[in-house]
């Protein structure tokens, strides 16, 4: 999959949010001007910002999970995977301990499939010890409709029966179309269905940043 | 992409996207559970006007795997065979609101005639003499897992080329993915058109081996035969089929494919066939997930184009 399509808010949740044309061009800062010059994008979280914010959310994960005990952190790709591979590397930097990462691709239980054209499918990489009995945190870079999350509970109870499920989020954006919170959550950011919310990733983009792209009002 | 008719005209992009789709497909097998919702409340229907348990049943437990509804419709004792034409029966389907139709026919073509006939895809699922595209699809899926690759490979097909469409499909499909193929059969079995195909033709199936990477063997099709195509069943088998000694002519890496049914003795010596170097029964493993890949690739979005391609 190119950079293209996770390079602006998950166009996967963007079904009937009319920021669609952003996705369409490239990946890069000041790529996400269109042609015409016709967007405006913001920098809401620096790469320093980023990191801090994962850092908390490390240390929210250890304190509700008390102590990280039997967790499985599972990333919904593209970008969710490297999130939850740092909030690994941060956990264990802060109590030593080691949690499993996986991912999850919930693209086949999506209920939207039908009204958009068929999109490539990710990995879905379990770890060794399983989902039975384990508190699993699905991690993923911005929550919006929701729809995501949905279906990853769906392909999650294919793998077993986790204890718990709890859902990480780097943005929160608002404009939920099903009963879905995160338990934790980087950065609530309200924004205009117009908008657009873009992270970008070191390991995925080169750069780490989490944008917001608005149409210039006319 | 509408329809899976030929291996022909699959590009490379299209060709690496099913691949790598079936290679996530593959993964749902090892789940424990093995049903995805993705095509709920779609209908494939299995139109088939040839015997071929195998292929029908891989369909079917594909499309079952997806969720979606299957009707199975065979010639035989349908009214096909109280005199209805291709084109009736294509009526009927669509009435029915198939939105796949997997079709194995006699004539070459025929899926290419249903496909300008009914909405929903087309799959072939073989037709005639001409194409068998699925079955290259699963072939070069299973040289990938095991070899990890297909660019630059030698491969070998062996047999009765003349009647195979799964070796015309196997040709157009591994010289896309930028193997070498060399076809190596008695010359009768050859066909006339053969140049203008871009494979190397040879007689000498020990003088190939030895530079072979994979081996595909053919199956001789007793059926096709109208003519004597060669003498005995010995001396084809004497000089075209696949025992231990030939076998060990060839790189330690080097595999052996069949796409079944093998006639055993003949075409290939029991001791080859379920060596560890044969593929005969992961390909029909990888059969289930490579079609699901394709149903899922045809039916999955909206029917229009790919969300980024």
């Amino acid at each position: 999959m190119s950079g293209r399509t996770g390079s602006t808010t998950r166009p996967r949740d963007e079904l009937r949010a009319g920021t669609a044309d952003a996705s369409s061009t490239p990946a890069g800062a000041e790529g996400l001007a269109g042609p015409e010059g016709s967007n405006v994008t913001r920098t809401v979280l620096s790469a320093t910002d980023m990191s801090r914010v994962v850092s908390r959310m490390a240390h929210q994960v250890l304190e509700k999970t008390s102590g990280g005990d039997d967790v499985v952190l599972l990333g919904i790709p593209t970008r969710g995977v490297p999130l939850a591979q740092r909030l690994a590397r941060r956990v264990e930097a802060v109590e030593g301990v080691i949690l499993p990462v996986g991912s999850l691709d919930p693209t086949m239980y999506r209920d939207d499939l039908r009204l958009r054209g068929v999109r490539p499918l990710e990995v879905t990489e379990i770890p060794d010890c399983g989902v039975d009995g384990m508190v699993v945190v699905l991690v993923d870079d911005v929550l919006y409709s929701g729809r995501t999350v949905r279906a990853a509970l769906d392909a999650l109870s294919a793998y077993g029966r986790p204890r718990a499920v709890q859902l990480a989020v780097l943005v929160d954006r608002g404009h939920r179309e099903l009963p879905i919170r995160a338990d934790y959550v980087g950065k609530n950011m309200p924004t205009s269905r117009r908008e657009s919310v873009a992270v970008r990733l070191r390991e995925v983009d080169g750069a780490d940043a989490v944008l917001i792209v608005s149409p210039d009002a006319p | 992409m509408n329809h899976l008719l030929s291996t022909a005209d699959l590009k490379l992009d299209d060709a690496l996207l099913v691949l790598d789709t079936a290679d996530r497909m593959a993964r749902v097998a090892d789940a424990p559970v093995r049903k995805l919702p993705t095509l709920r409340g779609r209908t494939v229907v299995n139109l088939f006007f040839e015997d071929s348990t195998r292929t029908r049943t891989s369909f079917e437990v594909a499309a079952k795997r997806l969720s979606a509804d299957v009707i199975n419709f065979s010639a035989r004792g349908s009214s096909v065979s109280k005199g209805e034409s291709l084109k009736d029966t294509a009526q009927t389907l669509e009435a029915m609101g198939a939105d796949a139709v997997v079709c194995r026919h006699p004539a070459s073509g025929a899926p290419h005639r249903l496909a300008s006939w009914v909405r929903g895809s087309v799959v072939n699922a073989g037709d005639g003499t001409h194409e068998h595209p699925t079955q290259a699809l699963l072939d070069a899926f299973t040289i990938r897992r095991r070899l990890g690759r297909l660019d630059g490979l030698a491969v070998t097909i062996v047999g009765d080329v003349l009647h195979s469409r799964v070796a015309r499909s196997n040709v157009w499909l591994l010289t896309t993915l930028g193997a070498r193929v060399t076809v190596v059969a008695p010359p009768t079995l050859v066909p006339l058109g053969i140049s203008g195909w871009p494979v190397e033709v040879s007689y000498d199936l020990d003088a190939v081996l030895p530079k072979t990477d994979v081996v595909m063997m053919l199956r001789v099709q007793r059926e096709r035969m109208s003519a004597a195509f060669f003498p005995t069943e010995r001396e084809y088998s004497r000089r075209y089929g696949l025992d231990a000694d030939r076998a060990a002519l060839m790189p330690e890496h080097a595999l052996v494919m069949h796409p079944g049914p093998m006639v055993r003795g003949m075409e290939i010596a029991s001791s080859v066939a379920d060596s560890p170097r044969s593929t005969v029964v992961e390909q029909v493993a990888n059969g289930v997930s490579v079609r699901m890949a394709v149903l899922y690739l045809l039916l999955g979005g909206s029917g229009a184009e790919r969300e980024s391609s």
